[in-house]
């Protein structure tokens, strides 16, 4: 045993950086990084009222049509997951951010970005998951793109989709509209897609009988739309997982969300994947669930209807919209503590202790 | 999970507080040293449901908060060599050396690879023989022998372009320097469970004695802490101060055998430097003679680095228990967790970050029994 | 520090000279590292840190815990617990759908 005293008054410790010179990984994380580039960077430079509302999807008006226009690109690794592939998550990833306008997408477009050496049976593979999703999700691609970058420059296959749909009438989607007593809904299990990705990922590879949830959620959204047009607001939890999602609402309508954590539906095999590694569900992506803000009184009548649809059989109030503390997401846990549900950093590590 | 779920349980946990509750006539303060008990008690409001005479002083048990700001720079500078796989847990990447951090040796050009095991990245130091693969080996006594593995692995195999940049810490060092401290107020101690799953109880009882403190092996999950604390206030009550092992489903007096005798080979004893504290004499491990050849530290010429840490913030404190992190007035405006001044801001179980994350307002007060706030009624603090 | 977590041994193997084992934890399940545990059988649990088993978990120990965490409020019990008293009045949910832990979560549990 050491016998200096240490006098630990004195204690200190530095200040590490301020700003990044180069991206990170993180600024694609959709956490706190990705909204700083965009709200910091790229709003400013392309100016514009339309963008500066940031939703998932832009509501335009054009001849007279309420349309609902987005764009997303698809960088996932590997290219074929359990449960999907970038194919799938190229129409229902875009097909989702319309849906969240409340709008059926109607058209997509499609630009591949194919590495050199890449075999012409994967991006056939590709293809026919991308045609199929489509199909399934009752939209057509209307036109594409091909460019081919030099072999060690891309990772085999990268998609960008847009797709353009029309906003029924009477539906107005944004975060403004959530007032305090608004039922939080999620339509089912969190964490699946997430989970499956990380389990076939290099490096973390785990077994788990877990596949992705990829799915589109146009018809989900119809039909909650058939109770009532008057939803607040519908958000897909992608990346940054619920916790993202939450928070944006949260700080987009200044009002407070309180979730009751028991309430939350985790599949064991997500919550065990997320104990090894030391990963919160609640920041896992997901890519076929949606989140919700409904008035109270058709709260029941908007979760029947969901839990009558395939895609939202495992639906459930999970907490409620608050004046208290505007602008954060409080959890209340199992054991009758709170927690700030803070918006992600940048993407979530694994952790050792 | 079998052996977590159970250990989740609100009933008992609501006769463990009860018991708590019924017992503590006066205030006491208790430190639980490792950042996963930390991470526990705030993950589910724990220190809210405890009495107000029980405070929870979190410790300085958190390997990447601790890893001294002059290692951080060692690593980078490896992993910024073209030919270099640096290899490294998740979590290391956010932490901040000077200027910079693993992620943007990464947006570099640096092939920064985060693992789940040091075995992974052995398993690539095998899969590429023409490159260097250095394991960035942090971590207290319960990650010291899987690293210490990996290494005698690596000479067993004869992969000699593997290394291993080593900064282990151990616990009881720790526990001494605190409680030599002027200032401490800690009145008992919750001991990391899983750094006694391998090393055993036997380096405890001699502190207990010596400083008059109340020592509870502690596990991980909320029964686990409760029961710890429970423990640890009925002897202070009494006025005992005994070593106690409250985890003995994964806790044997004698630790793991097999473990210690590798950690004997691979390690030897030496002084430390702690992020944020400072040198604790006996306060780390490094690689002994035998494994030298392994020491990335040597095999790439970074052993002259040396970074003096500059006093900005104030986590010391919040490490001794003499500052509540809310109570620093850099927490949550200048500091956080993705603008760290400190290490406990930087590791998701640094005290500092963990009340951000969880707890940055006192959002509403405990329930008390018959008392029941409803959803709606939570006052802002 | 040291997020390590329970799991149950379902086959031991060799590799590179190594003992090895693969692990579920509750639906999960990862390689890992069985030479610090050369004993460890098959259906055992073990606590395990970064691809190592550390340590092996006694069940009777848990058990013993547990019913030691159940015997201590059955003083109270007789006079009501206000703990359960509070519980009970907060466990009112105000919406259409069940409560929480239902049937289908606590059966996907087991």
């Amino acid at each position: 045993m050491p016998d200096t005293a240490l006098d630990i008054t004195g204690w200190t410790c530095p200040a590490p950086l301020r700003d990044r010179p180069r991206v990170v990984m993180g600024h694609g994380g959709g956490g706190a990084l990705s909204a700083e580039l965009v709200e910091h960077l790229f709003a400013p430079a392309f100016g514009g009222e339309v963008l500066s509302r940031l939703g998932d999807s832009a509501a335009v008006t054009l001849g007279g049509a309420r349309l609902a226009f987005s764009t997303d690109s698809y960088v996932v690794r590997p290219l074929f997951f359990p449960g999907g592939s970038i194919g799938d998550l190229a129409v229902n990833g875009t097909v989702n951010d319309l849906a969240m306008s409340g709008a059926r997408a109607a058209y997509l477009s499609c630009g591949f970005i194919l590495e050199e050496g890449v075999e012409i049976s994967i991006v056939a593979r590709v293809a026919e998951a991308l045609g199929a999703a489509a199909r399934a999700a009752g939209v057509e691609v209307a036109t594409g793109d091909t460019k081919v970058v030099e072999a060690g420059h891309g990772d085999g296959v990268y998609i960008n989709t847009s797709g353009i749909g029309l906003i029924p009438e009477g539906v107005d989607l944004r975060p403004q509209r959530v007032v305090p007593g608004d039922v939080v809904i999620v339509s089912g299990e969190i964490g699946l897609h997430g989970v499956a990705i990380m389990s076939v990922r290099e490096g973390m590879e785990f077994g788990v009988d877990v596949e992705s949830d990829c799915a589109a959620l146009g018809g989900l959204v119809a039909a909650m739309l058939a109770v009532t047009p008057d939803l607040h607001v519908l958000r897909d939890p992608t990346r940054g997982g619920l916790a993202a999602s939450l928070n944006e609402i949260a700080a987009a309508s200044g009002a407070g969300v309180v979730i009751q954590e028991g309430r939350i539906p985790v599949p064991p095999a997500v919550a065990n994947a997320c104990a090894i590694l030391g990963l919160d569900p609640l920041y896992v992506a997901n890519e076929g669930k949606l989140v919700a803000f409904v008035p109270r009184e058709h709260a029941d009548a908007v979760l029947d209807a969901m839990r009558a649809h395939p895609l939202g059989r495992h639906a459930r109030v999970i907490g409620e919209a608050v004046e208290a503390h505007p602008g954060l997401v409080v959890a209340r846990t199992g054991l009758g503590g709170t927690r700030v549900v803070d918006l992600p950093i940048g993407e979530q590590l694994p952790r050792i202790c | 999970m079998k052996y977590i779920d159970e250990f989740q349980d609100p009933e008992l946990a609501r006769r463990l507080l009860d018991d708590i509750h019924a017992t503590v006539t006066r205030p006491w303060a208790l430190m639980e040293v490792c950042g996963g008990q930390t991470h526990t008690i705030i993950r589910h409001g724990i220190d809210q449901l405890l009495p107000d005479l029980v405070e929870l002083i979190h410790g300085p048990g958190c390997p990447v908060c601790v890893t001294p700001l002059e290692v951080i720079d060692k690593a980078l500078e490896i992993a910024s060599r073209p030919n270099v796989i640096f290899c490294s847990f998740g979590d290391m990447l956010r932490v901040p050396g000077t200027g910079r951090d693993l992620f943007q040796v990464r947006s570099e050009g640096g092939d920064v690879r985060v693992v789940y095991s040091p075995l992974d990245a052995l398993k690539i130091a095998q899969q590429n023989p023409q490159r260097e693969v250095v394991f960035f080996g942090i971590g207290f006594e319960t990650t010291a022998p899987p690293n210490a593995m990996t290494v005698h692995q690596a000479r067993k195999l004869g992969i000699r372009n593997f290394s291993l940049l080593v900064s282990h810490v151990r616990v009881p060092p720790a526990i001494e320097a605190i409680m030599r401290s002027p200032s401490c107020r800690v009145q008992g101690f919750l001991a990391a469970g899983h750094v006694c799953s391998v090393m055993g109880t036997g380096e405890y009882p001699a502190l207990a004695e010596r400083h008059r403190v109340p020592i509870v092996v502690t596990g991980f999950e909320p029964l686990d802490i409760l029961e710890g604390v429970r423990r640890a206030v009925h002897q202070l009550e009494r006025g005992e101060h005994t070593v106690d092992n409250a985890y003995a489903r994964a806790v044997r007096p004698e630790g793991n055998p097999a473990a210690l005798a590798m950690l004997e080979d691979v390690f030897e004893v030496t002084d430390r430097a702690w992020r944020g504290i400072g040198v604790i004499p006996d306060s780390g491990w490094r690689l002994s003679e035998r494994y030298r050849e392994y020491d990335a530290e040597h095999r790439f010429s970074v052993t002259g680095i040396t970074t003096l840490e500059p006093a900005e913030c104030r986590s010391g404190e919040v490490l001794q228990g003499l500052l509540k992190p809310h109570e620093c007035e850099a927490f949550g405006t200048l500091c956080t967790p993705r603008n760290p001044l400190g290490a406990t801001m930087v590791s998701s179980e640094g005290a500092c970050a963990a009340y951000y994350l969880y707890r940055r307002l006192e959002l509403t007060p405990a329930p008390q029994p018959g008392t029941v706030a409803p959803l709606e009624a939570s006052p802002v603090a | 520090m040291c997020l390590a977590v329970p799991g149950r041994v379902l086959d031991i193997g060799e590799k590179d000279g190594t003992r090895m084992a693969t692990v579920d934890f509750g639906g999960v399940q990862k390689e890992v590292c069985l030479e610090y545990l050369p004993d460890l059988q098959v259906g055992e649990y073990a606590i395990v840190h970064v691809g190592f088993a550390l340590q092996r978990l006694d069940e009777e120990s848990a058990k013993q815990t547990l019913e030691l965490f159940a015997q201590l409020g059955m003083l109270q019990e007789e006079f009501g617990d206000p703990w359960e008293q509070a519980a009970q009045a907060s466990g009112d949910w105000p919406f259409g759908d069940s409560p929480v832990g239902d049937a289908a979560q606590e059966e996907a549990r087991q």
